[in-house]
């Protein structure tokens, strides 16, 4: 039988970390959006130099540890003289980690949009931009909203390195519950259900619609 | 920044013990985990009254929790139950519980994508349904999975550096340590580990992409 009073002793501490694990997730998501929709840009624009810039940034940060880039963010940086506090290092570096998915599937999103598309808006007398904003990138959005929001999943399980740093999420505050009542089980299962409210609404979520697109096509 | 000192053939050394170390703990969890995920998915797969329901819900819950939670609870939380592991296979078996979810989903999708119209040609040949499984759906769904295997694996060797936490002596813990020594390594150091790591799984991506071209 899992012991209650934990969570009702503590609930301030659930509820802060629930707070900065849902903060952090949200916060990484717009900030890996905006890179990874330009990175995306970057890889099909017709400029070889932003080709290749996309790419790297893409295949290097896929391939290397998430809890890499937070430390270069939480250790790293400060070795030069940028320091951040905890909560930001941690989020910058789920943003920067994130956006290297988010830009694969925004790509695979544009790629999916006919290429006659482009070429009918160009010879419209739309410039590259206009054609890519206005064309191209909102066709995209509706095929990308399932796999972002594996992305979004994603990020919320992601955040849970910000514990790794003390960045005040819910893993962070588990742990720290878990010191002081010297009790590990029943407040990691406690844990646990706080993520999976979070995450199982968002795969139910996700899982609806892309069944509904897979029905529309 | 001391590039010079920072890598030192000491450092050098200790580095390359570390990741020896990574991948280890990267090739026993994958292969536990495929296995494990071959028989969840063939169970999932194969409509089983009250079984694959209860499979389902476990996969599902797995699925949607961070690794780094499995990994605190197998190191920190099952010795209260009067289960204790050594750091290595506590991390193992948090990577294995984690990834056979994770595997279980790709065969289940594998399985999924071998066309009805052969079960249904296998049965009616007189093959019964482990026989069709065995010889005709499984070989085929397997060629298939072999690309998300392989980004599955990719993903594996990325997250063992989350056992850091537990200090398992990986690629990410070693590096850790040597930065603790000097702040001008810090740098130094994390940009050699994270050219490691991705040359590994650079070429792995390759493969897999290769792989994938040959297949369609």
């Amino acid at each position: 039988m899992l012991d209650y009073s934990i969570l009702i002793e503590h609930w301030d501490m659930y509820m802060q970390g629930f707070a900065n694990t849902l903060k952090a997730s949200v916060l990484a998501l717009i900030g890996s959006l905006a890179i990874g929709t330009v990175m995306a840009v970057f890889r099909i624009a017709p400029i070889r130099a932003l080709n290749w810039i996309g790419a790297a940034y893409v295949e290097f940060i896929r391939n290397i540890p998430l809890i890499l880039i937070v430390f270069v963010f939480f250790v790293g940086l400060p070795a030069i003289g940028i320091r951040f506090d905890s909560f930001t290092a941690g989020t910058l570096g789920l943003t920067v980690y994130t956006a290297a998915f988010i830009a694969e599937v925004i790509r695979a999103g544009i790629l999916a949009v006919p290429k006659g598309q482009m070429e009918a808006a160009r010879s419209s007398g739309l410039t590259y931009l206009q054609a890519m904003w206005h064309v191209i990138l909102p066709q995209a959005v509706k095929i990308v909203i399932p796999p972002m929001g594996n992305q979004f999943i994603n990020l919320v399980k992601n955040s849970s390195v910000l514990g790794v740093i003390a960045g005040l999420d819910l893993m962070y505050f588990g742990d720290l519950i878990s010191s002081e009542t010297f009790v590990t089980f029943d407040v990691y299962i406690f844990v646990a259900l706080f993520y999976l409210l979070l995450t199982i609404p968002l795969s139910l979520g996700v899982g609806a619609l892309e069944r509904r697109l897979a029905k529309s096509r | 920044m001391d590039f010079v000192g920072a890598y030192a053939p000491a450092h050098l050394k200790f580095l390359l013990e570390g990741f020896v170390v990574t991948l280890e703990v990267a090739f026993l969890s994958i292969f536990f985990s495929f296995l494990i995920g071959i028989i969840i998915g063939v169970l999932r797969y194969s409509r089983i009254p009250f079984l694959s329901p209860v499979l389902a819900v476990g996969v599902e819950t797995i699925r949607n929790l961070p690794l780094l939670l499995i990994i605190f609870f197998t190191y920190f939380a099952l010795p209260e139950v009067g289960f204790k592991l050594d750091k290595f296979y506590a991390a193992i078996l948090a990577l294995v519980i984690f990834e056979s979810a994770m595997l279980s989903e790709i065969v289940r999708s594998g399985l999924n994508s071998i066309e009805k119209g052969q079960i249904e040609a296998a049965r009616s040949s007189g093959l019964t349904y482990t026989q069709t499984l065995w010889h005709i759906v499984l070989p085929q769904a397997l060629r298939r999975m072999v690309p998300p295997i392989v980004g599955q694996f990719i993903s594996l060797l990325k997250d063992t550096s989350l056992a850091v936490v537990i200090a398992l002596p990986e690629l990410m813990n070693h590096a850790q340590i040597i930065n603790g020594q000097n702040v001008n390594y810090v740098i130094p150091i994390f940009l050699l580990v994270a050219v490691m790591y991705f040359v590994v799984n650079y070429s792995l991506s390759l493969v897999s992409r290769r792989l994938e071209h040959k297949h369609s």
